[in-house]
C-alpha cells in the first residue's frame, strides 16, 4: 500500500463563487513509505496546493487523498494524519513561534498532551537528528536561515512524524543554509526511513531524490527517476523548468557532436563520461 | 559618476546589550553604467548596506556619495541624490497595498509630485517593461495576480520612479527557472536600453557569473573582495570563507580538470564551459 495516494484529486479555490479558480486538476500519484520524492513545476502549477492536501490542510474538491490508507476528508483521522505528516514552508520566520528553540520544538508534543518527560526526550532526540543540540537554549531569531529551517524540521520530528513535506524550504537561504537543509533531509530519509516530499525550483536538489514528479498547469504530467526526467531537456524547458547544470552541459556538448553515451545528470556522471 | 561609500560603519542598537556592528568600515564603489553584484551569506550585512545607498539607514561613521553628492545632509541637492537610487527589497510583493495595480505603481511617482498625465505615462512604461499588459491588468487588484506577476508588479512600482541606480535584493528568489531567467533578462535590457546602473544582491553565483561586471563580497560586515567575476571566482578560498559557493559551472570544470581533462582556461558560464571542453577534447584528439 502506498503511504500517500492521490486519486483524481482536484482542488478548486472559492468553488462556486465568482472568483473560483482551478488549482489542481485530476491528479493521480502514489508515494511509498520511505521514499524521497521531489515535486517540480513552475510558479502557479499547483505544487503547493497539492502538498497542502497531504496533511489535510486543504481537502479535495473532488477525488481523494489517502494517507496511510486514511481518507483526509474523514475528520476522525485528521489528528492521526497531522501527526504523521510534518510540513515545512519556505519562510522560516513564519513558522517559528516560541522565544527559545527548545520551546518551539516542544510546542507540538505539548499541544497533544504528552508527558513532560517524553516531551523532553522527544525534543532532545529531534535536536540531535538535525544537529542543533548546542542551540537548544538559543533564541530563534539569532539563528541563520538554514538553522531556523532545521528547527522547523525538528519541530516535526518531535511529533514522531513519518513523513516531511517541505515546500521550497531553501528558497530564502544562502548556499550554506541550502546545504544544511538538503543534507539534513537526505540523512533523515536514509537513516530513519522518513518519507520526504520535497518541492523545489532547484534542479540540483531534485536530482538527489529517488523519484521526481512534474506538474504543469495544474496537471501531473510526468513521474520518474531523476535520470528519466532530466533526460528530456527540451520538454523540461518547454514546461518552464530546467535540468541540472551538468545535464545541460552534456546536452550542449552532444549537440556539438561529442559522443556521450549515458544519461548525465550530475558532475560525477560528466567526469566519468569525459575523463575515462 | 557613481555611488561611493567612504569608511561607512553601522551599529544596530548601540549602547545596549544587543549592540551589533553590522557594517565595519566599508569603502566601495558602484560605478555608473555597470552591473555590480554584492554577495555574502545571510547576516553578512548586505541588506544593511543597501539601505545606506538611499539614506534609509544613516551611517554611524563615514559618508555616502551619490554622483558626488553627500546624501547625509538636509539640502535639496541631497534629497535629489537620494531619489536617484531605487531599491527593490526581497519579496517586494509583500509590499503591494493599493486597490489597483495602476494605483500601486503610480504611488511613488505621485509622491514625487508628478502630475496625473506623467503618472499615467510612467505606470504604462513600468508595466510594459515587466510585461504586464496595461489594458488587462491596470485596474485589477494586485492581490489577484499570481506570485510571479505580483513580483513583477512590485518591481514596476520602483521602475516607475525611473531610478538611475536600481538596487535589487535577491530579485529571483522563489521564482521558477523560466521566471528567473526572464526577469534577469529584463533587468539586462533596462541596463542596456536605459543605461540604468544595476546593483544585484544575490547568493546565486551562476547569476553573478552570467550578468555582473563587478563582484563585491561581504563577510561579517566587511568587504573582503571587490573584483570582476573572473578574478573573484579564482579566489575560491575567499569565496568559501564568505559562506558562498563557486558557480556550479566552475565547480564542474575544476572537477573535470582534476580528473585529467586538459582544461586551460577558466570558465564560469555555460557558453565558456562548452567552448573550453570542446577545445580540451580537440587537444586530446578526442573529437
Amino acid at each position: 500500500m502506498s503511504f500517500i495516494e492521490c486519486i483524481d484529486l482536484t482542488h478548486i479555490y472559492n468553488a462556486g463563487m465568482e472568483n473560483q479558480q482551478l488549482a489542481v486538476d485530476r491528479v493521480n500519484m502514489k508515494i511509498n513509505e520511505g521514499e524521497f520524492v521531489a515535486v517540480l513545476g513552475t510558479n502557479g502549477s499547483g505544487k503547493s496546493t497539492l502538498a497542502k492536501h497531504f496533511n489535510g490542510l486543504l481537502l479535495p474538491s473532488s477525488g481523494k487523498c489517502l494517507v496511510d490508507g486514511m481518507d483526509t476528508t474523514d475528520e476522525a483521522h485528521t489528528y492521526d494524519i497531522r501527526r504523521q505528516i510534518g510540513m515545512v514552508f519556505q519562510n522560516p520566520d513564519n513558522q517559528i513561534i516560541a522565544a527559545i528553540v527548545e520551546d518551539d520544538i516542544g510546542f507540538g508534543p505539548e499541544n497533544i498532551g504528552l508527558d513532560p518527560h517524553e516531551i523532553r526526550r522527544n525534543v532532545t532526540a529531534a535536536l540531535r537528528a538535525v544537529n542543533m543540540e548546542e542551540f537548544r537554549h538559543f533564541s530563534p531569531h539569532h539563528l541563520s536561515g538554514g538553522q531556523k529551517q532545521r528547527v522547523a524540521i525538528a519541530g516535526a520530528l518531535a511529533m514522531n512524524t513519518r513523513c516531511l513535506v517541505l515546500d521550497e524550504p531553501t528558497a530564502m537561504l544562502d548556499p550554506r543554509g541550502r546545504h544544511e537543509v538538503m543534507e539534513t533531509v537526505s540523512r533523515l530519509n536514509r537513516e530513519r526511513g522518513i518519507t520526504i516530499v520535497y518541492i523545489t525550483h532547484f534542479m540540483e536538489e531534485a536530482a538527489l531524490a529517488d523519484r521526481i514528479f512534474v506538474m504543469d498547469q495544474k496537471h501531473m504530467v510526468a513521474a520518474g527517476t531523476p535520470r528519466e526526467i532530466f533526460r528530456d531537456i527540451g520538454t523540461m524547458k518547454k514546461r518552464g523548468l530546467a535540468v541540472p547544470m551538468a545535464a545541460e552541459l552534456a546536452y550542449r556538448l552532444q549537440q556539438r557532436g561529442v559522443k556521450l553515451s549515458e544519461s548525465i545528470i550530475n558532475r560525477e556522471d560528466l567526469v566519468r563520461a569525459l575523463c575515462q | 559618476m557613481s555611488i561611493e561609500l567612504k569608511h561607512v560603519s553601522h551599529t544596530y542598537m548601540p549602547k545596549t546589550p544587543f549592540e551589533r556592528l553590522a557594517l565595519d568600515d566599508i569603502s566601495l564603489l558602484v560605478p555608473e553604467g555597470k552591473i555590480t553584484a554584492i554577495a555574502g551569506h545571510t547576516g553578512s550585512g548586505k541588506s544593511t548596506l543597501i539601505q545606506h545607498f538611499n539614506g534609509l539607514l544613516k551611517p554611524d561613521k563615514g559618508s555616502i556619495l551619490v554622483d558626488g553628492v553627500d546624501i547625509g545632509t538636509k539640502t535639496a541637492e541631497a534629497r535629489a541624490a537620494r531619489r536617484k537610487v531605487g531599491i527593490v527589497f526581497q519579496y517586494p510583493e509583500y509590499q503591494l497595498f493599493e486597490e489597483t495595480i495602476a494605483k500601486d505603481i503610480g504611488f511613488g511617482p505621485g509622491n514625487m509630485g508628478c502630475n496625473e498625465e506623467e503618472i499615467a505615462e510612467r505606470v504604462r512604461f513600468a508595466m510594459e517593461f515587466v510585461d504586464l499588459d496595461c489594458e488587462t491588468y491596470a485596474h485589477r487588484s494586485p492581490f489577484q495576480l499570481s506570485g510571479g506577476q505580483k513580483r513583477r508588479a512590485a518591481i514596476a512600482g520602483i521602475l516607475a520612479l525611473k531610478p538611475k541606480y536600481l538596487v535589487l535584493d535577491e530579485p529571483t528568489a522563489g521564482l521558477d527557472p523560466r521566471g528567473r531567467q526572464a526577469l534577469m533578462e529584463r533587468f539586462c535590457r533596462l541596463h542596456r536600453e536605459a543605461g540604468t546602473t544595476i546593483v544585484l544582491i544575490s547568493h546565486n553565483m551562476d547569476n553573478i557569473a552570467n550578468y555582473a561586471d563587478n563582484v563585491i563580497i561581504l563577510n561579517r560586515g566587511r568587504v573582503t573582495l571587490e573584483a570582476p567575476p573572473a578574478e573573484a571566482f579564482s579566489r575560491s578560498e575567499l569565496i568559501s570563507e564568505a559562506g558562498l559557493e563557486l558557480p556550479e559551472v566552475k565547480v564542474i570544470m575544476d572537477d573535470l580538470a582534476r580528473h585529467g581533462l586538459d582544461i586551460q582556461q577558466d570558465a564560469f558560464t555555460m557558453d565558456q564551459a562548452v567552448q573550453e571542453i570542446m577545445a580540451a577534447l580537440r587537444r586530446q584528439n578526442r573529437c
